[in-house]
């Protein structure tokens, strides 16, 4: 055994302890204004957690609000101010 | 304006309630993305509305004060600085700000920089740093990288290119800074210090032109030009860290330098109140 | 710092300076170039005394769009240079023009074109001050003829420019600039100074190019808790700009009306022994002095000659002109170039009456000899 590579010690995933927790009554984590978004994918690329997804028309859909952390890149990155958080 | 207003929300405070939205860039563009950063360091600094004009020339990025509630002055091709010039010395106590591109500032507009650099007069200037002439469809400008393309280097740019920073402290400016779209915080802390700075302020803010740069050298859509920024950018603090090897093809980012020469209306002042001291007037 | 009441020894250019602080100018940007310095040299002795600011910027251009940042920032401004200074100028006029941005140009002529003749007299700008920048709209611009003239045409534009919110241009020459004159600096109060008209709306209210029954707007400054948009592209009334047709049409038609609908406040003659004139001289600046010694002159032959002087160059006052003209049989532009305000006046004239034009363009003054010659030529 001891020859052999040491056992690879794999790093255990700790689920992350999501900080927002949105119940059912609460606001959803991000607002979208689809008349000025242009589709132009900075948020729906740039969201480290895959919150959001492309319609039809490659505008973002709030696919998974309970992904959200609010690291606030998508509103920040947002040239036409689409998108807004209820909590930051 | 109540001061709770939650910081995604802080731009539409700012925008002009009768005027078309959205804006007219393209898709992607980060002239909007600047806007942003821009809107929110005034609000952090808590300044009133009345007492911001902002200036800009002629391009892409001069449309942005268009869709502002402060006094705002599109003026004429490569003459924002010198509009300015005019507004802040008739008015020393407004915050004066330019947002110009780098043909409208560097090429035709490059005397008016480098004397408002010289005169180290209170404006704080954005650079909005593209790299091609976007409004009249893709020329190379004087920031154009060598070897790229442009409707007017369909061969390759054979042009050098000014580097805007060195530029800008070569001729006198006292808050010389870089900044990109991608690092939205850090460029509204850049803005925030240039506004703070009583002299001038350059903030070489790079930018992605997809629709014509991005596209007639094939460096991808908004979503990857900006995605390059993150990658390529030092900043200024941890330079000299890295190996001069790893540098190459990446910029610096930051405030890059900063004096503290003195402004030219407390120059001004200072000679009225000397006249005044001395009284006689012939 | 402006003796109000005193008689002084004056230079053109310095009795400008003079005419401008009385008007209560504000801010002063020029660059130098002969023969119109003294007038920005006397703005920078003599404004930092007064709470007033002078700068001297790196080009005209420049110093145009100084002004007129200044002047949209609450400051009565001016400018003054010449022909190639001028010349340099025009686009940034042309946003004055576009954006309705009060200000003043003081364009001491010289010969030209291109750096021509630095230190001699031309009257060549004449044209350029109308059509000098690209598109169309309507131009103010004044022709005094002596140092207090020049004293009080440039009171006159500051009045004009303020009153319609238009650049307004004061056309001088290098003879007129260098010369000095004895004149008296009007008392304090006997001479109008317009106060630029604020707006009487409240701020949510406000448009900057609001179409006002008179065309002119009231106008709010910056920093004053007015705010709005101006810009140079064609805009609507909210100063947003606009490429809807009957906007467009609407702005131009502002621009132009504004000045046109107003030509009896706008324009003003100087006429002698007019009332029995078989040939009339019309000149104007210098040459008009000469006219009037040649006038005499002639009457002393018993020639039936009379002279015009118009102080307003433009805009033409076509009708008054016209009426002028009436029973002149013959009459003679007499101006320093090859033929420029000779093409309105013999568009103008009635048809009744022949137009001839005397010209000189050697860098000299033209004499009262050469015009009393052309007048018995043309007999």
């Amino acid at each position: 055994m001891s020859e052999a590579e040491p056992e690879q010690k794999i790093p255990e995933v700790k689920e992350k302890e999501p900080k927002y927790v949105y119940g059912p009554g609460d606001p959803p984590p991000l607002n979208i204004f689809l008349h000025w978004c242009k589709g132009c994918n900075i948020c729906i690329a740039y969201c480290p957690n895959k919150v959001l997804e492309p319609d039809r028309d490659g505008k973002p859909v709030l696919a998974h609000p309970e992904k959200c952390t609010q690291c606030a890149i998508c509103w920040l990155h947002c040239p036409d101010f689409a998108i807004t958080s209820n909590y930051k | 304006m109540n001061k709770t207003v939650i910081k995604s929300d802080v731009t539409h405070h700012y925008l002009r309630p009768k005027k078309k939205f959205p804006n007219v860039w393209c898709a992607g563009c980060g002239n909007g993305i600047v806007m942003g950063a821009l809107i929110r360091a005034i609000d952090s600094l808590g300044y009133d509305k009345d007492e911001v004009a902002v200036v800009s020339g002629i391009g892409c990025s001069s449309r942005m004060p268009v869709y502002l509630d402060f006094a705002t002055l599109h003026t004429t091709h490569g003459r924002a600085l010198a509009f300015a010039t005019g507004v802040k010395i008739a008015k020393p106590h407004m915050k004066v700000i330019v947002i110009t591109g780098d043909g409208d500032a560097l090429a035709i507009g490059g005397n008016h920089f480098i004397h408002a650099c010289r005169r180290n007069i209170d404006i704080t200037t954005i650079l909005i740093d593209n790299k091609i002439y976007g409004m009249t469809g893709g020329q190379f400008a004087p920031t154009t990288p060598g070897g790229a393309i442009a409707t007017t280097a369909p061969h390759g740019n054979y042009e050098k290119q000014f580097d805007v920073v060195k530029l800008a402290i070569g001729a006198g400016a006292s808050y010389v800074a870089r900044g990109t779209v991608y690092h939205v915080d850090q460029l509204e802390k850049l803005i925030v210090g240039g506004l703070k700075k009583k002299g001038f302020a350059v903030i070489d803010t790079f930018s992605n032109c997809h629709t014509y740069f991005g596209r007639f050298n094939r460096e991808g859509d908004a979503v990857e030009m900006i995605r390059w920024f993150k990658k390529n950018a030092l900043p200024v603090e941890a330079v000299e860290k890295i190996p001069p090897e790893k540098r190459v093809g990446k910029f610096v980012t930051g405030l890059i330098y900063e004096s503290d020469a003195t402004e030219f209306c407390d120059e001004y002042q200072m000679l009225v109140d000397r006249l005044a001291g001395k009284g006689n007037a012939q | 710092m402006l003796e109000y009441g005193k008689t002084k020894l004056l230079q053109g250019n310095e009795a400008c300076v003079y005419g401008a602080l009385y008007a209560g100018v504000q801010f002063f940007a020029g660059y130098p170039i002969t023969p119109s310095t003294e007038i920005a040299e006397g703005m920078a002795r003599i404004l930092p005394h007064i709470g007033g600011k002078f700068i001297q910027m790196e080009d005209e251009i420049g110093s145009i769009a100084a002004i007129i940042g200044a002047s949209n920032a609450g400051c009565k401004s001016m400018t003054a240079t010449s022909g190639p200074g001028y010349s340099l100028m025009q686009e940034n006029i042309g946003y004055a023009y576009m954006t309705e941005t009060p200000c003043v140009i003081i364009d001491v002529q010289r010969g030209g074109p291109s750096t021509g003749l630095p230190t001699k007299i031309a009257q060549a700008d004449m044209m350029q001050a109308r059509w000098g920048t690209h598109g169309d709209y309507n131009a103010i611009a004044l022709a005094p003829s002596s140092a207090k003239e020049c004293f009080t045409e440039t009171v006159r534009a500051f009045n004009l420019s303020e009153r319609f919110r238009t650049p307004v241009t004061v056309l001088t020459d290098e003879v007129l600039g260098h010369m000095r004159e004895i004149m008296t600096i009007p008392e304090e109060g006997e001479l109008k100074v317009h106060k630029r008209q604020k707006p009487d709306v409240p701020p949510d209210w406000y448009r900057h190019f609001e179409i006002t029954p008179s065309l002119v707007s009231p106008m709010a400054a910056f920093g004053e808790g007015y705010r709005y948009n101006i810009s140079g592209l064609t805009h609507d009334p909210d100063g947003f700009p606009t490429a809807v047709p009957s906007e467009i049409k609407a702005k131009l038609e502002k621009l132009h009306h504004k000045i046109d609908n107003y030509l009896d406040e706008i324009t003003s003659f100087r006429t002698e022994m007019m009332d029995d004139a078989h040939v009339a001289v019309f000149s104007y600046g210098t040459v008009a002095r000469a006219s009037y010694q040649a006038v005499k002159m002639a009457r002393e032959k018993r020639i039936k000659v009379g002279a015009i002087q118009p102080f307003t160059i433009w805009p033409i006052d076509e009708a008054r002109i016209k009426s002028m003209l009436d029973g002149v049989k013959k009459v003679i532009v007499a101006e320093l170039n090859m033929g420029q305000l000779f093409y309105e006046i013999q568009r103008v004239a009635p048809k009744s009456t022949e137009v001839f034009h005397l010209g000189r363009y050697d860098g000299e003054v033209m004499t009262p000899l050469q015009i009393l010659q052309k007048i018995r030529e043309v007999l």
